[in-house]
């Protein structure tokens, strides 16, 4: 799945750092090597993974009141396993754009931010109505930017109402809603990137709709 | 969420609609994230390198929070 149209802007990237630096190198030769020496270096990748785990749960400890100190350490271990486990599959992916440690540590911070997502939306219902669309029609007149303001957003939700079922499902949970990407493609059996690509969609498909009836959010308007 | 302050009806709009310009997909996203944060921490202007990154992580929650917990890891020295 690809929602952009300029992927040499990510290819950019590759062209902007040098080669992999030693430290790397000696990463990943040491993974690749059989027998102890890979096990011993894959036991010391999985200490920093652990400690990345670790350093992100409690970055959303907030979510987890209801967990005890035990259970939120055995959420960090699955987090470093799974994240080790990426890591030695996609390990012929690592082309030393960045280093090694800081390449392995984003595999520890996406599934340690997807299980406590995930984990603090357990058992909660998913809001896929519009319930909490704000009551802007009540809103005190202001200075005309302001009355623009609230009758583009008016204009966003007479355009919500005119999507498919679907798209205003996701559109609303994950934009109106707030609900974590990761939590509703669980909950309809698909992926983030699905997901994303469909609000993408119905993004563009809102703003050509409001361009239409020459409203819209103008690139002159941003500072 | 509540949104009746008129300023607060631009804002929520905004969020709504998302990112205008050409933007990476989640999984593009998380390719080029460890570059991308490297290049914030050397003090590099990443979003104009990586504009279609920039765009992203402004209309994907998710992808930002782990972009800035990746940054926060790496500011704290404990990223290896």
């Amino acid at each position: 799945m690809s929602v952009t149209t300029d992927s040499p802007q990510a290819g950019a990237a590759a062209s902007m750092v040098a080669a992999p630096d030693m430290v790397s190198r000696t990463w990943v030769e040491r993974l690749r090597r059989p027998g102890a020496e890979r096990d011993a270096a894959a036991a010391e990748l999985h200490g920093l993974l652990l400690r990345t785990a670790r350093f992100e749960i409690g970055r959303r400890r907030a979510a987890f009141s209801q967990l005890c100190g035990a259970d939120l350490d055995d959420l960090a271990f699955q987090s470093a396993d799974d994240a080790l486990m990426s890591i030695l599959r996609r390990l012929a992916d690592f082309r030393g754009d960045s280093r090694f440690t800081t390449w392995a540590c984003k595999f520890a911070i996406v599934e340690a931010g997807v299980k406590v997502r995930r984990h603090a939306w357990r058992g909660r219902e998913v809001p896929l109505a519009p319930e909490f669309w704000p009551l802007i029609a009540d809103a005190a007149p202001g200075p005309q930017q302001n009355a623009e303001a609230r009758d583009l957003l008016c204009a966003v939700r007479e355009e919500v109402e005119r999507l498919t079922v679907r798209q205003r499902e996701v559109f609303v949970a994950l934009a109106l809603n707030d609900v974590p990407i990761d939590v509703l493609a669980e909950r309809l059996n698909t992926t983030r990137g699905a997901l994303y690509k469909a609000l993408h969609d119905t993004r563009r498909r809102l703003r050509t709709a409001l361009a239409a009836r020459g409203l819209g959010i103008a690139m002159g308007d941003e500072p | 969420m509540t949104a009746n302050e008129p300023d607060d009806a631009r804002a929520l709009a905004e969020r709504l609609l998302g990112p205008q310009e050409p933007e990476l997909s989640c999984e593009e996203c998380f390719d080029v994230l460890d570059v991308y944060v490297e290049h914030e921490l050397a003090g590099a202007d990443a979003g104009t390198a990586m504009p279609a990154m920039r765009a992203h992580l402004a209309g994907c929650s998710a992808c930002r929070d782990d972009h800035d917990s990746l940054l926060a890891l790496l500011r704290t020295g404990s990223g290896g």
